[in-house]
């Protein structure tokens, strides 16, 4: 066991836990923000999207020992940024949730991919959005919605 | 006029050392070009050559199948927002999942591509003309490809592959790193030569 000082939402938070664990259980465990979903366990869905050091991450890869000083924000968070906030309201606009469970890792791929371009077309809206699965199907509104944001 | 010239150089001793250096150059070469094979073995090996395509998307595995949900290679080859290499692949591997790691995980440039567009390995002498053109790797001359082979961090990873998504060790490379480094040396000594086809 180690003790880590982690930036969280712009917060410090101080975690002790074997280095081995996975960011991903550092917030549902440790920290209870249970925002951030547990799918497949091997960044095989996305559901466990956070951004770390700006980089949309699957939490549940990522060893608390690896972190470091990069920022953490998770989708608790993510309606304090401007981007963040456009792409929620779109969502809600868009109706886009069925069952809801994938959505958080859903859109903290797309402020990730709307961050770094505005005019996301089709084809760059599925590349960036391709590792994250959607059981129920809502990929289409997902793609409306981002388009949405991007006018916002 | 020849013949004159080959007088005077039979007079100053040249003809002798030019024939003699004539064996002695083709020696040199064969070494290299058998140097060049084993290098070869490596370079076409899954845990090197998935990351070198000539297309917009990494291979996975020792089937060298496309890289799942569709991972794009992105402008700088590192993936794009949203989803790019670091989304997923840490500084080093997650043995417990399967997701391999290692500093600054990204493809090769298109310029590096060893394969064709039909994801097909290249021939050994096409690869090797990739490899030395400098136009096409980075500017690396020989030093600076045997720095490369000898001690990339991410070169270095096909030795340290891990464990895939069942458990199972990846398989490594036919040469161990410290065998490929010595098979680099001896091929850039040789200055390098390249199969004719």
């Amino acid at each position: 066991m180690a003790t880590y000082e982690l930036t969280v939402n712009g917060q410090q938070r101080s975690v002790t836990a074997d280095p081995g664990t996975p960011l991903l259980w550092i917030l549902r465990d440790e920290l209870k923000m249970t925002g951030t979903k547990y799918g497949c366990g091997i960044a095989a869905c996305g559901a466990c999207t956070v951004h770390l050091g700006g980089v949309a991450t699957r939490s549940c890869v990522v060893p608390v020992a690896m972190i470091g000083d990069r920022p953490i924000v998770t989708i608790e968070a993510i309606s304090q940024d401007p981007v963040g906030r456009a792409v929620q309201d779109a969502w809600v606009s868009h109706d886009v949730v069925q069952c809801g469970y994938c959505q958080s890792g859903q859109i903290m791929s797309a402020v990730a991919l709307l961050k770094s371009n505005r005019k996301p077309t089709d084809k760059t809206i599925e590349e960036s959005m391709g590792g994250n699965i959607c059981r129920c199907g809502t990929y289409v509104r997902i793609r409306e919605a981002i388009k949405m944001a991007a006018q916002l | 006029m020849g013949l004159a010239v080959f007088a005077l150089l039979l007079s100053l001793g040249a003809v002798g050392s030019f024939a003699q250096q004539i064996p002695a150059r083709n020696a040199r070469r064969a070494e290299g070009l058998a140097a060049w094979q084993q290098v070869h073995s490596v370079l076409i090996h899954p845990r090197c050559i998935n990351c070198h395509t000539a297309v917009d998307y990494p291979q996975q595995g020792d089937t060298r199948r496309r890289h799942f949900a569709n991972v794009v290679r992105g402008p700088n080859d590192n993936g794009v927002p949203g989803l790019q290499c670091a989304t997923c692949h840490q500084e080093s591997n997650a043995n417990s999942t399967g997701v391999p790691g290692s500093r600054n995980w990204h493809l090769a440039p298109l310029s590096m591509a060893w394969q064709d567009r039909n994801d097909q390995p290249l021939s050994s002498a096409a690869i090797c003309r990739a490899v030395t053109d400098r136009s096409k790797n980075h500017n690396m001359d020989g030093p600076a490809l045997l720095k490369h082979n000898a001690a990339d961090t991410l070169v270095g990873w096909a030795w340290e592959p891990g464990r895939n998504i069942h458990g199972s060790p990846r398989t490594l490379p036919p040469l161990s790193r410290a065998e490929f480094a010595e098979a680099t040396r001896h091929w850039v000594e040789a200055g390098m030569p390249c199969p004719e086809r």
